[in-house]
């Protein structure tokens, strides 16, 4: 400890500024605030601050997204040897997945903190730990066979377009993680849609098993093969095909505990997501004019990437709405939207993704109409004093 | 007709270095008059430095309100004008004489005086400049016409001092003190107290007044959540307040004809070695009071809790309406992966830290940042810890981007800096938002001039 700090304190004086090597100052910063929490104290305003930072706060959601990370390793692996007819035991199943996703999150790390390094030092700040989250979060809703390449350009455009345009971490409007999935989703349709993307090694077509189906549960329920879903049971445990980190609602719902339990995130926008999800579903349910809406509504909520979106998309606090009103119309419009998006449109098979961006940008007219009630009856208050 | 309001949304910290309850006589050879705890006063001198004074002679004046003028609170000789950069007047220093020697004010019952008699008194005396106003918390202005005024019987804020022990034995000083106040507005007198703690018969017993009960967390005791609870500011009100041991000094000035400035103040903090309530006078020098007493050298003096009060030097002297000093540790190292590690002996609003498995633990805090600056990222916080009726997350853009019709109207004339304090506290980006509202502020009270 007294070692690193010696070496960060011997190179501190050339990064500062007018030393020779002040274009790595925030990287330099990145990686000394990574190790030590600084010595600044306070100046202005209270003596003492809470002992929670950015980092602090961050690093809870990684730690949360984690179980649905490993799972998805193991799920990649066993998908894998099963359609090629292989019989292994739970650690080749596991390395396979893990050498699968390890290069994705490596890519996207590399990316995404390389740009918001540069534009750190451009804006003379210091490096934003939004990435953390971010980094983590796009691995985990692409599938695992994504070419390295396109989650590179994915993630320079989400963070670049998605985040640096509007002034970085906390300035976003939409989820720089979706921007990147939905960027690829338009931009490669082939390699992000259809029924054999989501099976490690099942595109190139070698040695599958006759009679495999690589389909997501969700695409066969748009094409009306109801009858091929897998078991809800399977689906919560999530041994199915689908982006690596959506497919398990358990090791979600790991995640969703230890977020709700720390404060990190917003009970009222996981519960009004869930809460919209199961109306339109039950809507449908009543109307059912094909079987697919008559699908028991709470299998909504285990299908596709619904539960994955509810805790970890939905809930980002900077696009979602701010007021604590707003979190619930903002989050049951969530869980509509993506139902409803979901059985209705045949275009797309999965309506979560398009469901939280279309919200991102709702949300700030949500946020409006909440404050101005608060306004309206502080006007009230004061109409009331001048009659007296 | 008295009101019981509870607190829900706040928070408590439980700090080392409470005061005990014994009270001594602090011997401080020196005193001072500090402009700068007075917002928006623009000192004109009236001495200079040799001259000698009376408790209660005059010592400046406020430039753009002429008859408000400062006086001292012991007699002695101004010893030292201190002044800082731009030759803004930081401190006016008085060596006290051994006996204080008052000017005479005469005495008088304020039942018998009129409205404006009571205020000719109370200007006259400096007096005057304990009772502050809401919007702005500046010094009250003696044409305006207060809806109600509000006398503080508790503080909430961390080891902060009991207001019972404070004003023991002052019962019929400060009901004297009511009875002139009641004067000066045409509508109540609000007493807000406690019942959770230790209750005051001076408070309890006092007539005039309509005595309210706040129960809940800090901010509980702040001006800014009770004007809020009782009788919500309105764009164009005015709310006078003060604190008790100012009530006392106010009916000392009709009781016994002078300036007594005395003060009960509580010594505390973790770095203190003996925490105590010690009795002197407003502004005195805190130097005999930390001598030897400092557990380590490397601290923070603060005249006022940690959320709120004023950084001072070990020789600085007691800010004008505080009623504390506190000591804590300086928080200038490092933390290696502070940000990482479980942190048993940190405190946090959030449960991210291991702390939050022992509620009723003590803690020792000191003044690191524990962060780095950013932008706003987590929404939903600073409402858990805001009692007032306000969204205080869109008053502090709509401050940042200096839009002064939206901060109207997300209720800025109802709010002050310490009310943001808790905020500011837990601010997970570590903004330094009570300099953002007192900007607004700032800005809005230009505006109306």
């Amino acid at each position: 400890m007294k070692a690193i700090r010696n070496i960060l304190d011997n190179i501190k004086p050339h990064v500062e500024k007018g030393g020779k090597f002040h274009f790595l100052r925030s990287t330099f910063d990145a990686v000394e605030t990574l190790f030590f929490v600084p010595n600044r104290v306070t100046m202005k305003g209270s003596h003492i601050r809470d002992s929670v930072d950015m980092k602090r706060t961050l690093i809870v959601v990684v730690f949360a997204l984690v179980p649905a990370l490993l799972f998805g390793m193991w799920n990649t692996g066993r998908l894998h040897f099963e359609a090629i007819g292989e019989i292994t035991t739970f650690w080749p199943t596991f390395w396979y997945g893990f050498f699968k996703i390890l290069p994705i999150i490596i890519v996207t790390y590399v990316v995404g903190l390389a740009i918001e390094i540069f534009f750190a030092q451009k804006r003379g700040h210091e490096v934003n730990e939004g990435f953390f989250v971010t980094g983590m979060l796009i691995p985990l809703i692409l599938p695992a066979d994504v070419p390295l390449w396109m989650v590179a350009v994915a993630t320079a455009f989400a963070v670049i377009i998605g985040k640096e345009v509007f002034g970085g971490t906390g300035m976003n409007i939409m989820n720089p993680a979706l921007i990147a999935r939905a960027f690829l989703f338009f931009a490669y349709p082939s390699k992000m849609s259809g029924d054999i993307i989501w099976v490690s090694g099942m595109s190139k077509g070698e040695n599958i098993v006759d009679g495999f189906s690589g389909a997501t549960p969700l695409g066969d329920a748009l094409v009306g093969n109801l009858d091929k879903l897998p078991s809800p049971m399977e689906m919560i445990i999530g041994t199915i095909p689908g982006s690596v980190g959506e497919t398990s609602v358990i090791a979600i719902l790991i995640g969703a505990v230890i977020m709700l339990y720390t404060g990190v995130a917003s009970w009222r926008i996981m519960f009004s997501v869930i809460a919209g999800g199961l109306i339109m579903g039950l809507t449908f349910n009543i109307v059912a004019v094909n079987d697919y809406m008559a699908l028991p509504a709470w299998q909504h909520l285990v299908l596709g990437g619904f539960a994955f979106g509810a805790v970890f998309m939905a809930t980002d606090p900077v696009t979602a709405s701010q007021t604590n009103k707003g979190k619930y119309i903002y989050g049951f419009l969530i869980g509509l939207l993506a139902v409803l998006i979901r059985v209705v449109n045949p275009a797309y098979p999965e309506g979560m993704m398009l469901a939280i961006l279309l919200m991102n940008v709702f949300a700030p007219l949500i946020d409006h109409y909440v404050v101005e009630g608060n306004i309206k009856k502080r006007l009230k208050r004061l109409k009331i004093v001048q009659k007296i | 007709m008295s009101k019981e309001i509870k607190i829900k949304k706040g928070l408590n910290i439980n700090l080392f270095g409470e005061a005990e309850k014994t009270v001594f006589e602090l011997a401080a050879k020196q005193y001072a008059i500090k402009p700068t705890d007075f917002v928006g006063v623009f000192p004109k001198l009236l001495v200079k430095e040799g001259d000698v004074v009376k408790a209660g002679s005059p010592v400046f004046f406020d430039k753009y309100r002429e008859n408000i003028q400062f006086t001292a609170p012991v007699s002695g000789t101004i010893t030292e004008i201190k002044r800082g950069a731009k030759r803004v007047l930081q401190e006016i220093i008085i060596e006290a004489d051994e006996e204080i020697k008052y000017e005479s004010f005469g005495k008088a019952n304020p039942c018998d005086l009129k409205k404006e008699e009571i205020i000719e008194k109370l200007l006259k005396s400096g007096v005057w400049t304990l009772i502050q106003q809401r919007p702005y918390s500046i010094i009250a202005d003696p044409k305006a016409e207060p809806k109600a005024i509000f006398i503080l019987g508790f503080d909430s804020a961390p080891l902060a001092p009991d207001y019972d022990f404070l004003v023991h034995r002052h019962g019929e000083e400060f009901q004297t003190g009511l009875d002139a106040i009641a004067k000066l507005t045409l509508g109540k007198v609000h007493l807000n107290i406690n019942t959770d703690l230790p209750g005051s018969k001076v408070f309890t017993n006092s007539k005039n007044v309509q005595i309210n009960n706040f129960i809940g967390p800090h901010p509980a005791g702040n001006v800014g959540t009770q004007i809020n609870k009782l009788d919500p500011i309105n764009k164009g009100d005015i709310v006078w307040y003060l604190r008790p041991q100012e009530v006392i000094t106010i009916g000392k000035l009709f009781f016994e004809g002078k300036y007594d400035a005395s003060r009960v103040i509580a010594l505390t903090g973790s770095e203190i070695k003996k925490t105590t309530y010690y009795k002197t006078y407003i502004g005195a020098s805190i130097e005999a009071m930390i001598n030897d007493n400092l557990k380590q050298e490397n601290v923070r003096c603060i005249s006022g809790n940690v959320f709120t009060g004023t950084k001072i030097e070990k020789t600085g002297f007691l800010s004008f309406y505080d009623y504390q000093i506190t000591v804590i540790p300086e928080g200038d190292h490092y933390d290696f992966f502070g940000w990482l590690l479980p942190g048993l002996h940190k405190h946090s609003f959030y449960r991210t830290f291991i702390a939050w498995l022992t509620p009723k633990k003590k803690f020792k805090v000191h003044t690191n940042l524990n962060g780095g600056e950013r932008a706003f990222v987590m929404t939903g916080q600073f409402e858990k810890v805001f009692p007032l009726d306000i969204y205080p997350m869109q008053l502090l853009k709509a401050i940042i981007i200096e839009d002064i019709d939206a901060m109207e109207n997300l209720g800025i004339y109802e709010v002050d800096e310490e009310d943001f304090a808790l905020c500011e506290y837990i601010s997970t980006s570590k903004i330094n938002i009570q300099s953002i509202v007192r900007k607004g502020l700032d800005m809005i009270r230009k505006e109306m001039s």
